[in-house]
């Protein structure tokens, strides 16, 4: 599955790129779903000595086996498959911890993932703008719901109704960084239960 | 839109030493002077016998300190003049006209670690840097400072005796240089690195930090440069109808000053973007100076940047 194309949006709404391997003393990939594509093309890319210093992180989801063995025998210096963000977020800061300056970062996958390792980069003093990114299969998207604050984890319609307080959302391009989530916004707030029917998000 | 001007009174002139002077600005209106935050500098306006000159210069003094502005010089005796004004002309008392700052070098708060690496003069943004991240306490910071002899090491003993375990200092002429290679290897993410001074150091370090992988935005530099001299040219300015000739030791930018035309510019050294001119004819060759444009921009002789650039042929015709 090739990278995805997105509508033009406002400036909030992120934008992915293609991975390209950088110069750089360690790499961090970190990939869920499709995005374990990306990571195979990125390496396919790479000078001999860069798996050497490379550290996967993956979390397979829909894809369960598609991708998990081609990454593991790559050869990466570690390589780890977990079955979500969540389990992995741990390792995640280690590795942010422990490293120093030249270490480059690649994401790839869904933007809910690439949205929370970025965060975690940026609390280390990572600067976003030097983190690659591509987005590779589900669209799904990470809301916060402006009301109640509560975060529902891929969103693939809209308007949703919030997992926390239940309110009817319409889903918003307008990012937060801090926050790794797009906007949800109670779309019938004015006029009650009248609730558009709900799209597939594209 | 330029920055807005003020008008100012030199109260202190102080040989800091054998090329180095600094001098003190307050306004003649008594107000306070506008805030600014680390790394950032003014324009100083002199009228040196006629000749106007314009040059940028950063601010060393406490941001928190609104009472004053102060700068540091070193006096450059091959330069086209401007240097050589403020150490010979320039005394306390005299009124001046001084732009609001501008800051091209300002410090990544985001960070977790600032490196500084100075050469000579170079040093002047981080005495303010530095000066904002001791009084927020925001203070992981360390300065690598290269200097040519102890006599000419400008504020060392200040610098060293406040912040011993912070700033060190490298002497030419006992053969001692900055360890770039070490000094960039095993810093933790999200330590930056901020480096003023000769060109060659510049090169040196930033070729230092992206063959090692450093992320490109964690690397900040400041490099004002001086217009070079060049060859008499005569330029068309399309939108105010007039043709104009720059002078062998003039910038473009200050010819079209010099005509009345009012341009726009902030730092006058080739960083800042400001006075970016788009191109509408030209038969000649362009010798770009700038740090701004892109590489393909320069080839496409579509823009130019008046404000070091400069221009050898038959005809400039620019949007201005």
């Amino acid at each position: 599955m090739a990278k995805t194309e997105f509508p033009k949006s406002i400036i909030s709404r992120p934008v992915y790129g293609e991975l390209e391997p950088r110069n750089g003393t360690s790499h961090l990939l970190i990939a869920d779903g499709e995005g374990g594509q990306a990571i195979l093309d990125v390496v396919a890319k790479a000078d001999d000595g860069f798996l050497d210093r490379a550290h996967i992180i993956f979390i397979p989801k829909d894809t369960k086996e598609k991708y998990v063995s081609k990454l593991e025998s790559l050869g990466a210096k570690q390589c780890y498959t977990g079955p979500s963000y969540e389990a992995a977020v741990s390792r995640i800061r280690r590795v942010l911890s422990d490293a120093s300056n030249g270490l480059q970062i690649y994401l790839a996958g869904s933007e809910g993932v690439m949205g929370q390792a970025q965060r975690e980069a940026m609390n280390v003093g990572y600067p976003f703008q030097s983190i690659q990114t591509e987005h590779r299969g589900s669209k799904a998207r990470r809301m916060q719901c402006v009301h109640c604050k509560g975060i529902t984890e891929d969103v693939i319609t809209d308007p949703f109704v919030c997992s926390h307080c239940g309110l009817n959302l319409f889903v918003r391009d307008h990012y937060s960084r801090r926050l790794a989530a797009f906007q949800g916004v109670c779309i019938d707030a004015e006029d009650p239960g009248n609730v558009p029917d709900p799209v597939e998000i594209l | 839109m330029s920055a807005a001007k003020m008008n100012v009174r030199v109260t202190d002139v102080v040989e800091v030493n054998d090329l180095v002077k600094r001098f003190r600005f307050e306004r003649t209106d008594g107000e306070l002077m506008p805030t600014f935050s680390g790394g950032a500098h003014t324009v100083v306006e002199m009228d040196d016998n006629g000749t106007r000159r314009l040059n940028p210069y950063s601010l060393m003094s406490s941001p928190t300190d609104r009472s004053a502005y102060t700068i540091s010089v070193r006096r450059d005796d091959e330069g086209r003049g401007g240097s050589l004004f403020l150490h010979n002309h320039v005394k306390a008392g005299m009124e001046m006209v001084i732009s609001n700052p501008v800051n091209l070098f300002s410090l990544d708060l985001r960070g977790r670690k600032h490196v500084m690496i100075a050469g000579g003069i170079g040093i002047t943004p981080f005495l303010s840097q530095i000066k904002q991240l001791s009084a927020a306490n925001q203070g992981n910071f360390e300065l690598h400072y290269a200097v040519r002899t102890p006599a000419l090491g400008s504020y060392v003993d200040e610098l060293t005796s406040q912040f011993p375990n912070n700033v060190h200092v490298y002497y030419d002429d006992q053969n001692q240089a900055i360890d770039v290679e070490g000094l960039l290897s095993g810093q933790p993410l999200g330590t930056h690195i901020y480096v003023c001074g000769p060109k060659g150091m510049i090169d040196w370090v930033l070729a230092q930090a992206t063959a090692a992988g450093w992320p490109e935005n964690c690397i900040h530099y400041e490099e004002f440069l001086a217009p070079e001299p060049g060859k008499p040219f005569d330029v068309e300015l399309a939108v105010s109808g007039k043709t104009i000739h720059v002078s062998e030791k003039q910038s473009l930018l200050e010819a079209i000053e010099e005509a009345g035309v009012d341009a726009p510019y902030l730092c006058r050294g080739g960083a800042c973007g400001m006075c970016e001119t788009n191109v509408i004819k030209s038969d000649g060759e362009f010798v770009h100076n700038d740090h701004w444009l892109e590489e393909e921009e320069h080839k496409s002789g579509k823009k130019i940047m008046p404000c070091v650039s400069r221009f050898v042929g038959k005809t400039l015709v620019l949007d201005r």
